[in-house]
């Protein structure tokens, strides 16, 4: 960690804080799971250890699912640390709420296809927004942030993981959620394969029926 | 406002679940009443028929008790509200009949309210906040919210059931019991200040959503193991818990970059709960506010509120509209004066 340059806090997160510095020449991202004055400090520990060796992982296990993520090149399990390729681009957040139909159709089935290529190798991403993408000059899209993330092939986990991007859509982008939603969606059934896909379509409408007051349960009153 | 003299009043009828309550409230914001009734069962939780049977029992009296308090008589009204869902049928059922009585009787308009957000607007009213990230947290909702183009915006929320109904189902396994005016959470919340070691329990954050079904069913099995004391179970659940609904707090609030963040519903009576999320309100160079205690719980006053907010601005009821709407989301109710 010594041979790293004047790190600078770009953004404070809600877990991490990120920096911008410089390693060996490069830019490099190092991201920091502060610990939590408000948690007991046996179950701060506990979280901040497990998805700093989790995350890595996971956005090793993405790549090799063919899904775009930053290179992983430390890891401090012992300070909550994980140091990166930093990534420019723009979030994929900005860019929905900016661009014209056909490129946010262009994107959100982009968005589609990595997430069915992550779900075919049982990787569940777990935070599926549009800030935890983004969008790089090449029209490449990374996926960041798998704090959440879990290596799990069942059918439950790809349902919950897709209604949160659906959530995240109508909370974030509710102008044109569904139709974001149905493009996404487009790529994901490509990736997957149309039985899949509608095996994973159906886990969302149970899921969403789990919630108490949504209205799906309507029509069983 | 509007056209509206302040000498106007709006009575509300809440009766979403287990509480009858009748608030009135003058145009300017003032509360004059705020009765409530809460229907206590002998033994488990609320069911909704025996409820709603008490509801209808009270409704009378609750109403008289409202408008002597406010010192007012029936004709000096302007306006009936009542909340119109989400919720138990019959309970909401039974509080829409007594409100469509009134405005019948009295010749006057109805409004029907929607229960989240009458929770978020007398949190307004009363702390004095414009915009904020509400956190509603009660036995029936755990939602985070915030207003954005028009809508209020659900960014977060459980994906089973509710905060309050954990806390509610572990305190009777527990063999806690509830009495008039001491809620179950109050009663568990007084045993976790007893409770010191930390029980292994699974805390699940999915994004800015959560889910409190898994931790419920780990904590009644612990409970029935024995193997720990009850009050460090009752203190280790609400710690997991709590640090949930702290931690997708803190989400929406990276997120949405909101000034301020309203705590409000049942649950914000809870002092850990709120003292865990003034610590991140404050990394987040925000400002906390939490609703006052007689508004926290559900009550008429918050009804009558939001039914000022909403005739003000021009909504209205008709009574052939006025059936109760179980499932009625926060984010698909009109709120003109935001605008």
């Amino acid at each position: 960690m010594d041979d790293l340059i004047a790190p600078q806090l770009i953004k404070k997160g809600a877990e991490a804080s990120i920096f911008l510095a410089d390693w060996h020449e490069r830019q490099v991202v190092l991201k920091k799971r502060l610990p939590k004055r408000y948690r007991h400090p046996d179950l701060d520990k506990q979280i901040r250890t497990y998805r700093t060796i989790h995350e890595p992982q996971l956005i090793n296990e993405a790549k090799k699912a063919g899904v775009q993520t930053p290179t992983i090149f430390l890891v401090d399990v012992r300070n909550a640390i994980i140091v990166m390729q930093f990534i420019v681009g723009k979030q994929v957040k900005t860019i929905l709420n900016e661009a014209a139909k056909t490129e946010r159709e262009e994107v959100c089935v982009k968005i589609g296809k990595s997430i069915g290529r992550l779900h075919k190798h049982g990787v569940i991403h777990g935070d599926l927004t549009t800030s935890n993408m983004i969008l790089t000059p090449k029209r490449k899209i990374f996926f960041v942030d798998f704090g959440l993330g879990e290596k799990n092939p069942e059918l439950e986990a790809m349902g919950v993981d897709m209604h949160l991007m659906r959530r995240a859509l109508q909370s974030t982008h509710f102008r044109f959620s569904e139709e974001c939603f149905k493009a996404v969606f487009q790529g994901y059934s490509d990736e997957v394969g149309a039985n899949v896909a509608k095996n994973v379509s159906e886990k969302m409408v149970e899921i969403r029926k789990r919630g108490r007051y949504v209205s799906e349960r309507r029509e069983e009153q | 406002m509007k056209g509206h003299a302040s000498e106007s009043y709006c009575l509300g009828i809440e009766s979403t679940a287990d509480d009858f309550g009748v608030g009135i409230a003058k145009f300017n914001g003032e509360i004059l009443a705020n009765v409530v009734d809460t229907f206590v069962p002998e033994t488990g939780g609320i069911h909704p028929r025996e409820a709603a049977r008490h509801h209808a029992i009270v409704a009378d009296k609750s109403v008289r008790q409202a408008l002597e308090r406010a010192k007012i008589s029936p004709n000096n009204l302007s306006v009936i509200a009542f909340s119109q869902g989400p919720g138990l049928g019959p309970c909401l059922r039974t509080g829409a009949t007594v409100a469509r009585a009134l405005a019948s009787y009295l010749n006057l308009p109805l409004v029907g309210v929607n229960h989240c957000l009458a929770h978020i607007e007398i949190g307004k009213l009363e702390t004095g906040t414009t915009d904020p990230l509400a956190l509603y947290v009660s036995g029936g909702n755990t939602m985070i919210a915030a207003y954005d183009s028009e809508r209020y915006r659900v960014f977060g929320e459980t994906l089973d059931i509710a905060l309050g109904n954990c806390l509610d189902v572990f305190a009777r396994e527990a063999g806690l019991r509830q009495k008039k005016c001491v809620p179950l959470g109050a009663a568990l919340e007084q045993l976790a200040l007893k409770g010191k070691k930390l029980a292994q329990l699974p805390y699940t954050v999915k994004g800015m959503d959560l889910s409190l079904s898994g931790l419920l069913t780990a904590a009644c099995a612990q409970l029935k193991k024995g193997e720990h004391a009850v009050a460090d179970l009752c203190y280790s659940l609400q710690e997991i818990a709590f640090s949930m609904v702290t931690e997708v707090t803190e989400r929406a609030l990276a997120h949405t970059e909101k000034k301020e963040v309203l705590f409000t519903g049942g649950v914000a009576a809870n002092k850990r709960l709120q003292s865990m999320l003034a610590t991140i309100v404050e990394e987040h160079d925000a400002r906390f506010f939490v609703v006052p205690k007689a508004f926290a719980t559900d009550n008429g006053a918050m009804i009558a509120w939001t039914g000022v907010l909403a005739f003000t601005n021009g909504i209205v009821t008709p009574i052939e509209e006025s059936y109760v709407k179980l499932r009625w989301r926060l984010e698909e109710v009109d709120v003109p004066w935001m605008t």
